[in-house]
């Protein structure tokens, strides 16, 4: 499942719901990240999640789509916060399910490094003297796919 | 009177690329010329110093076309919205 929201979300309330009922499911992996309170040496007032509305939630659909295609997942959830969020705030929450972990730990790790060089998101981060500042993409999370590309 | 090559194509925007345009969508009509993507942001770019300045480096520019990632060598006939950014930045 998908979704894009202002609101916080409590990690263990999802969990709980993704899992009520079900006794197939044998590893539940997590994912928070969270904003943190500085970049490049210099303290953070608040970060702006910017993202393409339509696109977002295809893109997200097609990437968890993928996921079920390479693992056997029983449920798997992602969900990113949009707006205005603080440092410490949660940002994204990735839940991967099935019988045993490594597939769970592996589809994780396969949805963050997807959802970070493919799903329209921006940053834009704003300073304590209120500058704006739009964060650059990283070379590490496009080489982050390449281990997915492989076999 | 001649008829338009290309359907009136939804533009949209986003990031420092939308702000550096100065609007978050437009509707646009190419000449028949602008056949791939990158022809599109010639074209776009060569209209004003406000598009020039947010498309000066096509190399840093992604696309969508209908909201699926696209290369610059895309074509673009048939397309209904096309989307420019920044590589992306979520997670």
């Amino acid at each position: 499942m998908i979704r894009v929201q202002h609101d916080d979300f409590d990690v263990g309330a999802e969990v709980k719901v993704l899992s009520a009922g079900r006794t197939d499911i044998g590893a539940i992996v997590t994912f928070t990240g969270t904003v943190r309170g500085e970049a490049g040496g210099h303290a953070l007032r608040s970060m702006t999640l910017e993202h393409y509305p339509g696109m977002t939630e295809a893109e997200l659909s097609r990437i968890e789509a993928e996921a079920h295609t390479r693992w056997p997942l029983q449920a798997t959830l992602v969900v990113h916060r949009i707006g205005e969020l603080l440092p410490g705030d949660n940002i994204v929450l990735v839940v991967a399910a099935s019988a045993h972990r490594h597939a769970a730990f592996e589809a994780a790790s396969f949805l963050m490094d997807f959802l970070k060089s493919k799903a329209p998101f921006w940053k834009k981060e704003t300073g304590l003297d209120g500058a704006g500042r739009w964060v650059d993409a990283r070379d590490a999370d496009e080489t982050a796919l390449a281990r997915w590309q492989q076999a | 009177m001649t008829t338009p090559a290309t359907a009136p194509l939804r533009i949209v925007y986003f990031a420092w690329v939308r702000e550096r345009i100065g609007h978050a969508e437009e509707t646009v009509a190419p000449p028949p010329h602008v056949v791939t993507v990158a022809d599109l942001v010639a074209w776009l770019a060569a209209r004003d110093d406000a598009s020039a300045h947010a498309l000066a480096r096509p190399e840093v520019i992604r696309t969508a076309i209908d909201q699926r990632h696209v290369r610059q060598d895309a074509v673009i006939a048939g397309a209904r919205e096309i989307a420019f950014f920044p590589p992306v930045t979520g997670g």
